[in-house]
């Protein structure tokens, strides 16, 4: 529009604002976004400018960074992060490994296929608060798969109450969470591509390595990525069935602490201020890594 | 948990189904794997909900194979304890609240996004992904400690703007696809016949999107029920829901009976479960779609 206006600037007069707008896509039914812009804004983004600005207005303290050297400057809470690092990175590691063949798989049609997803996305469906409760009994000394290892030789294990217990309730979440993203990554693989090579003479190994792979790597990542910021952040399990206070004290725990127990909220918010912060690293180095692999199509033409 | 959106992303299976093979492959060393690790999965998730199924029934279960003796009396008493019946009522009370806000405002908002290019659409873009990608305890106590800030810590209507953050975009980016198997040709025809956005909206846009605002009301329902950490930071001992109340009764055995908590979980687990049935069956946009027109 600017560029006909100095074109012609006598000849025509300058249309209304309303249709210059208009022509770039600003018009009253732009309206109908507002509702939910405004809604995350208030409720998503203003929040984290006001924990921004809480964390650094200490209860207790007149140094404005009191709340962040106040948890780097104590091993026990400084450690978390290490313990998070500890336990998100296998979970996301083994989720991934664990979902990404079932997915795969997924892609033809088989008997039960409706059946099999319902349930490995059940435990997704109930929240990691229930799939604890029922782990507290299965995984119990006296529970079921107690029972079911002594029965065949091998002795009782403790599974709950420590590490084993907080990692196994967030993979048995984070496998869903992986299977859902893969599957629709790699239902837009388009199967005819390994059929093609199959046919130009590609043996199961060259077509896996050379065909699947590269095509299947981008969505690996991505859905490593965010596993990994999903265990990141995990919370009820590392309570109900973890050792909150010593192997499994995660970075949401101080969180928690601060804010539920001693009501402490700009330091929970600049704990969570550090969480934020390292996921968004985590976000972003790997998806850099991601745009370094293949990134065309990965379906067949339709010519 | 941001998760059950990338289903949406998959492709159709449209393919007619493949030719008739005369010479079947014999099952690879890493197909036997696979399945055996997906039953062994299969198993641990089923054992772990049964387990709860099973103690929701007990008399006493201390370990061991079965409990000492089986009663409905749990039942019951999760109807007349106060806290619990009370934590149910507030989950579905919110969540129909939050799936009726993020339909209106999500609807919309999901139309714009597919049909229109404007100044700010991928700004747009981002501030609905990233509530979906970042875990809720990044922001769950900021988000707290503003509700408390403008006197509203521990209401209901707390719990209910909470729960929006996670599920708008959802919906947002749920309808999307949703919109865009919508030929705009339907829409210029109705346009030609005189509709003004609203009647385009309400009597051809509106059922035509029906399928998708159903998958996405139940996505919404089915996250705000299982939603932990947003409600647990806002809400009061009168406004729980009922997974903040389960975690309360676990991590304090002292309290409620192990048994009374899980009757409250299994009558949460089946609507969840219901809802996840009912979803699956609409999760596919074109295919949805593509029946109605059948």
């Amino acid at each position: 529009m600017t560029l006909t206006a100095e074109r012609t600037p006598a000849a025509r007069p300058q249309q209304p604002l309303r249709h210059r707008l208009a022509e770039r896509g600003v018009d009253w039914t732009l309206l109908w976004i507002g509702p939910a812009v405004a809604i995350i804004g208030a409720l998503f983004v203003y929040p984290f400018l006001y924990g921004l600005s809480i964390s650094f207005q200490p209860l207790d303290s007149d140094d404005p960074l009191a709340n962040y050297t106040d948890f780097f400057g104590d091993p026990y809470l400084r450690d978390s992060i290490w313990k998070t690092l500890r336990l998100a990175v296998p979970v996301a590691l083994l989720s991934v490994a664990a979902a990404a063949p079932l997915a795969f798989r997924m892609r033809r049609d088989f008997p039960g296929r409706q059946a099999v997803t319902l349930v490995v996305l059940l435990p997704l469906t109930f929240g990691s608060v229930l799939v604890a409760q029922g782990m507290a009994q299965v995984f119990s000394p006296t529970g079921w798969i107690n029972l079911i290892l002594t029965s065949v030789g091998i002795p009782e294990q403790q599974f709950i109450y420590n590490y084993t217990g907080t990692f196994i309730a967030t993979v048995l979440v984070s496998i869903p969470f992986a299977f859902v993203m893969l599957m629709g990554f790699f239902g837009g693989i388009d199967r005819s591509i390994e059929d093609a090579a199959a046919t130009l003479g590609a043996g199961r190994a060259a077509r896996f390595w050379r065909i699947v792979m590269p095509l299947a790597a981008p969505g690996l990542v991505t859905a490593f990525t965010l596993c990994l910021v999903e265990a990141f952040a995990v919370f009820p399990s590392a309570i109900l069935v973890g050792q909150p206070d010593n192997a499994t004290h995660v970075l949401t725990l101080p969180i928690y602490d601060a804010a539920s127990r001693r009501s402490d909220y700009p330091a929970a918010a600049a704990i969570a201020m550090v969480m934020t912060v390292l996921e968004l690293l985590i976000l972003g180095v790997l998806m850099l890594l991601r745009s370094r692999l293949y990134a065309g199509p990965s379906s067949g033409g339709k010519g | 948990m941001t998760s059950t959106e990338s289903l949406l992303e998959q492709p159709t299976p449209v393919r007619s189904a493949p030719p008739a093979r005369t010479r079947r492959e014999r099952p690879t060393l890493t197909a036997v794997v696979t399945w055996v690790a997906a039953a062994c999965f299969v198993l641990v998730v089923l054992g772990v909900l049964v387990s709860v199924l099973v103690q929701s029934f007990a008399t006493t279960w201390r370990g061991g194979w079965w409990p000492d003796g089986f009663t409905a009396e749990w039942y019951g008493r999760a109807w007349t304890t106060t806290g619990m019946y009370d934590a149910l009522v507030n989950t579905f009370q919110a969540g129909i609240a939050v799936v009726l806000i993020c339909l209106l405002a999500g609807v919309p908002a999901g139309y714009l996004l597919a049909r229109r290019r404007f100044p700010g659409r991928s700004v747009v873009m981002l501030l609905m992904l990233l509530p979906i990608i970042l875990p809720p305890m990044t922001y769950a106590v900021q988000l707290a400690a503003l509700m408390y800030r403008v006197g509203l810590g521990g209401t209901m209507t707390a719990v209910v703007l909470v729960n929006l953050v996670p599920t708008l975009p959802l919906v947002v980016l749920i309808m999307v696809p949703f919109v865009e198997q919508i030929s705009p040709s339907v829409e210029n025809a109705a346009r030609v016949f005189g509709a003004n956005n609203l009647r385009l909206f309400t009597r051809v846009l509106i059922p035509l999107l029906l399928p998708g605002m159903l998958a996405a009301g139940i996505l919404v329902l089915v996250r705000t029920l299982g939603a932990f950490e947003l409600t647990f930071f806002v809400s009061s001992a009168q406004t729980e829901t009922l997974v903040v109340a389960l975690f309360g009764a676990i991590s304090n055995p002292g309290g409620v009976p192990i048994s009374l908590t899980a009757a409250m979980a299994v009558t949460y687990m089946l609507v969840a479960v219901l809802g996840l049935a009912i979803s699956l069956r609409y999760v596919t946009p074109s295919q949805a779609i593509r029946q109605r027109h059948r």
